[in-house]
């Protein structure tokens, strides 16, 4: 098994449903289904045979692609990326099998949903599984198409504005990020010969100056791309137009391509220029964290509280990343992968919501634990892990973040800490206007979860649920990539004040 | 005679050529405007050629000559099928771009 | 240190059947509510079973651990989901598991008529595991998730009947003031981290000795918060009284005898931290006398006999806080006032089920009156209550609160007296008001609401109110003969076996306690005797309503955080839509208009397209010009 078989597998399901007649609807749906889902058994085949302790990239391929400039079709992967794999080939069977109904009325045919959902998940498991640098930003821009043709043909309300708002945010830190990728290619032409291997392109002797611009064109594409403030406000806007399927996809992975970035290129290819930043980065962190978190408690939309309640978690990622300590770098890196769980598991049971009521107003929903027992209990585990409460994934990820940032800043731990208690009301709120109280006029007939909501719903609950209790799998993972990329950064754990000469 | 009077007089022929593509409403006087400007810019080719002693500019003006008779033919071509569906020669009269 | 197989059972058992009660949904109503009981009460068995293992070792092998297995391993960050029973969490297993099956078996029969009976057995049996899971972990994370599940389990059972919007509500309110609590929990683990590289109490206990007093201080302090959350004490009391809302039985396990006195667990666990931070013992005992005088004011006031009770409750809390400011003088009898006060506020707050039971739900003491004789058991084992809580020799509480007041007045100098003199002073009102719902509730005239018919309740709720009864008599003088409990826990609270200054002889004190509560009950019979109207008189003085209004709690945390709080976010999300999008529509926008103004020079006339291109080529030929020049 390997990495470019996995990423073509979906591909190849694409292709069979071109030929495939637009009519025969249930025969595309099963199709695609079925191929996300071999993609996903092949993947997980591929990480039992993931080496924990060994370092470096595992699976490495490389085919020469273009070699007059130094170009190679080069994948591999680590514990990092691994992760993300198998968050991304997770959540694309669960978004088919939750919203199966949603590719039906939208501007393209059924057909079109699918090609599209199969082919961004070969772009996802391609991001990243590159370690050619132009491969990645190849993927990193064509991941826009896919995307925007699934929020403004398939979504609701203003699609067509949130489609292009969003398009042209990351065309723009995509262009940006163009601009180092060349200035480092023709740092690399001098110094080592042409090549954009990321390995190689670590090794790389840079001036501060010029290290810290190629770093800010990495650093702003990747912050717009994993929301945080003040560059976050294409979020909300596709999060609401977007179907709850879209967007699982794109909250749950293709944000994390942002944070995945900072790790990959940010830190490790200019440790230097990320340690100049890392006090603006760690403040607007903080400052993510906090106005998401508010700004979540003043929505009115449950969709748009999710978008919110997003930017504050990645606002933890970020800061996990910065604080450069391995607590707050496994951190951000599970709690990546949790965040995933816990938003798939929202939009989910936020879009069943949806359809059910034909509203996205949290005002309008009320006494649903009566009425949907099932929906309500899955929406509220969701919320609880959204908060973060002890026991459940997101937990161990935040509270590995907040301890590793405050080793090394308590003053922003301390800030970001007050999360915690926004977060009790920005799921608590909802919960108490959506589940709670009486049940209120329209929400009296509505029917409770049938039986493949509950499939599309039962094994991200089982892994919020496992994870929380036993992250040691992932955290045995992770722990090696997030050693390395500190060690990259030539930075160590602070020591504890007693006893910690060692 | 001393060169650089051929190239004023093939400015003066520019100017004269630009100031009649700018002012003039009839397509055919536009034309032969160009035309002006295009022999304008052979005859300083010409001199030129003289002057440096070598082909080149020669050459050049050769091109100009077979682009001129290709641009005639186009141009000629197009004046004709807008008079025949507006009874008009008037450039002013074709401004469906600003549309 | 000896390890063992058995402790993971007192988790995993109420833990499985509540799973198991809630997957297998309606299935289950017939016999849900008999097998959470049983699980519960094999819990107790384990727990029994446990502590005479541990009383039959020698002292210093008493504590036993098992390792479950590694939980979260990062770098230096290592923490295993690992257990600890020793002296200090069997006495809180014995009470909550004992206390919890007497309530699962009082709930029977209270819930009868509940459709959800199921799934209210459900959230006890989870409570159950998460309090014991709060008690067990062997490290403040462990501590941590047990410390949340009982916030959730509150949560739940507060809002068990959230069909009601203020319950609902109440139930938030619980919550979130509970993660204002956790923040110090957190912030308290993080710099525990940071001081020490370990978050396992053995752990940094060892280390102890090496740190400086700032670090300590600031730990103490945020894990003074984390207890003023969890439970009731100033300056995050308000949730308490709403938490009322939530079914009798869960006041009764919840919210008076095991979860709320899990910020007093915290601390005398935390007995390193604070006997080696001076200034945040001191921050413990103010808290513990504010919060003790706070709600025993509030408890004169309240008509609702489950809020008097909370209000009291709390007050009792602080008395617990009080005696752990104390260091190792006070802990032993922070933990005996405890356990006594489990039992006897347990078996009041039963007892007012009771009363509610008999009576509609009502439960407004004005509308009671003369129940004593419609209700005979209930009222013997209320009033037995009535006299441990008030303090009365021999009964449980006049044990444990007196060693509290002698503690106090042993702090010495001008402290000791004001420390004393306050708990003095709680005592009083603490015999006041509880006087005052005695005489409201089972004494005096019929005030009921004209379609009340009192009865006695069934024997599944008066058999634990009995037992409970019984606690309330003996436990006081079982658990201080001897010294019983001061010696118990010392290994744990008292390692260095400091020597205890007297200042008073005890006998003074004691007659000071016994006349303090002799003064609160003549002023409550003196008041209340022969009460005949049955609504709350509106002419009264400031400082009544006052009182009546919580001491203003809800008002000064609306002023002070929820309205600011609301502004913010209407203000934030202005600013977000109009100032941050805004700037992005802006640079939009603008490029749409600079294209507006561009198009008006595409006229479409050929001649000015051709001026344009001479315009263009002369500024070309000029830009050459001045540049070769």
């Amino acid at each position: 098994m390997t990495l470019s078989i996995i990423a073509a597998l979906p591909l190849l399901g694409a292709l069979l449903l071109t030929t495939l007649k637009q009519g025969q609807v249930e025969s595309i749906k099963r199709i695609a289904l079925g191929s996300s889902l071999a993609t996903l058994a092949a993947t997980v085949l591929l990480a039992s045979n993931f080496e924990i302790d060994r370092p470096g990239f595992q699976f490495v391929e490389s085919y020469s692609w273009i070699p007059a400039l130094g170009i190679n079709f080069q994948l591999g992967i680590d514990g990092i990326s691994l992760i993300l794999i198998l968050l991304s080939t997770i959540l694309v069977p669960v978004v088919l099998v939750s919203g199966w109904y949603e590719s039906e009325g939208g501007r393209f045919s059924v057909k079109t949903f699918y090609v599209l959902v199969l082919v961004l998940e070969t772009m996802m498991i391609g991001v990243f599984a590159a370690t050619d640098l132009f491969l990645f930003y190849i993927l990193f821009e064509a991941m826009l198409v896919p995307v925007y043709f699934l929020i403004g043909g398939f979504g609701t309300g203003a699609r067509q504005a949130a489609a292009v708002k969003f398009l042209l945010y990351s065309l723009f830190g995509g262009l940006l990020m163009l601009a180092s990728i060349i200035g480092l290619y023709v740092i690399s032409s001098n110094q080592i010969g042409r090549t954009f291997d990321i390995s190689a392109l670590g090794t790389l002797q840079i001036d501060n100056l010029t290290e810290n611009f190629l770093f800010l064109g990495f650093f702003i594409a990747f912050a717009i791309k994993a929301p945080l403030w003040p560059l976050h406000t294409w979020l909300p806007d596709a999060a609401k137009s977007a179907t709850p399927g879209t967007s699982i996809l794109l909250l749950g992975v293709l944000d994390k391509v942002g944070t995945f970035g900072m790790i990959r290129y940010c830190v490790e290819l200019f440790p230097d220029a990320a340690k100049t930043f890392t006090p603006l980065i760690i403040t607007l962190s903080v400052i993510s964290i906090i106005y998401g978190a508010i700004l979540a408690i003043g929505q009115r939309d449950i969709k748009g509280l999710i978008a919110f309640t997003s930017i504050s978690h990645f606002g933890f990622i970020t800061m996990g990343i910065f604080a450069m300590t391995t607590q707050g770098n496994s951190g951000a890196s599970l709690y990546m992968l949790n965040h995933g769980f816990s938003t798939a598991a929202l939009f989910m049971t936020a879009g069943w919501m949806i359809s059910r009521r034909r509203s996205s107003t949290i005002a309008d929903f009320g006494g649903l634990q009566r009425v949907t027992p099932l929906l309500a209990w899955s929406f509220f585990i969701a919320g609880m892990s959204s908060l973060a409460l002890p026991g459940l994934s997101s937990f161990v990820s935040e509270f590995l973040v907040l301890v590793g940032t405050y080793t090394r800043y308590p003053i922003a731990a301390i800030i970001g800490t007050i999360g915690i208690i926004l977060a009790a009301l920005y799921i608590l709120i909802p919960v108490q206007r959506a589940l709670h109280g009486p049940v209120t006029e329209g929400n009296d007939g509505l029917p409770d979860l049938n039986r493949r909501e509950l499939i599309a719903i039962a094994p991200i609950i089982a892994l919020i649920i496992g994870l929380g209790f036993y992250p040691k799998p992932a955290l045995d993972v992770i722990n090696p990539a997030a050693k390395a990329t500190i060690t990259k950064a030539g930075m160590a754990d602070p020591l504890p004040t007693v006893g910690g000469e060692k | 005679m001393n060169p650089t009077n051929y190239l004023y007089l093939s400015a003066i022929l520019f100017s004269i050529g630009a100031v009649g593509v700018v002012v003039r409403r009839n397509a055919i006087v536009v034309f032969m405007c160009i035309e002006l400007m295009l022999n304008a810019a052979n005859l300083a080719f010409v001199t030129f050629a003289n002057m440096t002693g070598n082909l080149q500019g020669q050459v050049m003006a050769f091109f100009t000559m077979v682009v001129a008779a290709c641009e005639v033919v186009v141009g000629l071509a197009i004046i004709v099928t807008i008079y025949r569906s507006r009874r008009s020669a008037s450039v002013d009269d074709a401004s469906l771009l600003s549309r | 240190m000896n390890t063992s197989t058995n402790i993971v059972y007192l988790i995993a058992l109420p833990l499985f059947s509540s799973a198991l009660l809630m997957l297998l949904g309606r299935k289950a109503d017939k016999w849900g509510h008999i097998f959470a009981t049983l699980i519960s009460a094999s819990a107790f068995f384990v727990g029994v079973t446990e502590f005479f293992a541990m009383r039959s070792r020698p002292e210093e092998a008493r504590a036993v651990t098992q390792k479950l297995f590694t939980w979260i391993s990062v770098g230096d960050f290592q923490v295993d989901a690992s257990l600890l029973l020793d002296q200090l969490s069997i006495a809180f297993v014995l009470l909550i598991t004992g206390v919890g099956t007497l309530i699962h078996i009082y709930s029977i029969a209270y819930m009868s008529h509940d459709r959800d009976r199921r799934r209210f057995f459900a959230y006890l049996n989870f409570f159950i595991a998460a309090m014991l899971l709060l008690v067990l972990g062997d490290s403040y994370l462990n501590l941590y998730v047990g410390w949340e599940g009982v916030g959730l389990a509150s949560y739940l059972l507060i809002g068990f009947w959230n069909q009601k919007p203020e319950y609902a509500t109440a139930a938030k309110k619980a919550f979130v003031m509970n993660r204002v609590g956790d923040f110090g929990l957190s912030i308290a683990i993080m710099i525990g981290f940071a001081t020490f590289g370990s978050v396992s109490f053995s752990g940094i206990e060892e280390k102890v000795g090496g740190a400086g007093e700032t670090a300590l201080t600031a730990m103490g302090l945020m894990l003074l918060l984390a207890a003023a959350g969890k439970s009731a004490q100033f300056p995050l009391q308000a949730w308490l009284g709403d938490a009322m809302a939530g079914p009798t039985p869960v006041s009764a396990l919840i919210h008076a005898a095991t979860m709320v006195t899990a910020g007093v667990y915290l601390i005398t666990r935390s007995n390193f931290i604070f006997d080696n931070a001076p200034t945040a013992q001191l921050a413990v005992v103010m808290i513990g006398i504010i919060t003790l005088l706070f709600g025993a004011v509030i408890g004169t006031a309240k008509d609702d006999i489950k809020k008097a009770l909370a209000a009291s409750t709390m007050s009792q809390i602080g008395y617990m806080i009080l005696a752990t400011g104390f260091g190792p003088a006070g802990y032993a009898f922070a933990i005996m006032h405890l356990l006594t006060h489990g039992f006897f506020k347990a078996g009041m707050f039963l007892g007012a089920g009771s009363v509610m039971h008999g009576m509609n739900d009502e439960v407004n003491m004005r509308k009671y009156g003369g129940l004593a004789k419609f209700m005979p058991i209930t009222s013997i084992t209320f009033g037995l209550g009535y006299l441990a809580i008030i303090g009365v020799p021999p009964f449980a509480g006049f044990y444990s609160k007196d060693k509290i007041i002698e503690t106090a007045f042993n702090a010495g100098g001008v402290q000791g007296v004001i420390f004393g003199g306050a708990a003095l002073l709680g005592a009083v009102i603490t015999a006041f008001y509880m006087t005052r719902v005695m005489l409201l509730t089972f004494a005096g005239n019929k005030r009921w609401a004209s379609d009340a018919h009192p009865h006695e309740s069934p024997f599944l709720m008066w058999a634990p109110m009995a037992v409970l009864a019984i606690g309330s008599v003996a436990s006081g003088y079982l658990l201080y003969s001897g010294k019983a409990i001061v010696k118990w826990l010392a290994p744990v609270v008292d390692k260095d076996h400091h020597e205890h200054v007297e200042f008073l002889p005890p006998i003074v004190v004691t007659t000071l306690a016994i006349v303090a509560v002799l003064i609160g009950v003549s002023i409550a019979l003196l008041k209340y005797r022969g009460e005949q109207s049955d609504s709350a008189p509106s002419d009264v003085s400031i400082w009544t309503r006052f009182a009546r209004r919580d001491l203003l709690q809800d008002d000064a945390n609306e002023f002070l955080f929820m309205r600011p709080g609301q502004e913010v976010t209407k203000a934030l999300v202005v600013t977000d839509e109009r100032v941050i999008d805004g700037a992005v529509r802006g640079v939009a926008a603008s490029a749409v208009g600079s294209a507006r103004g561009l198009r008006k020079l595409q006229t479409g006339y050929v001649r000015n397209y051709a001026l344009l291109i001479l315009i263009g080529a002369a500024l070309i030929l000029a830009a050459i010009w001045v540049v070769t020049i």
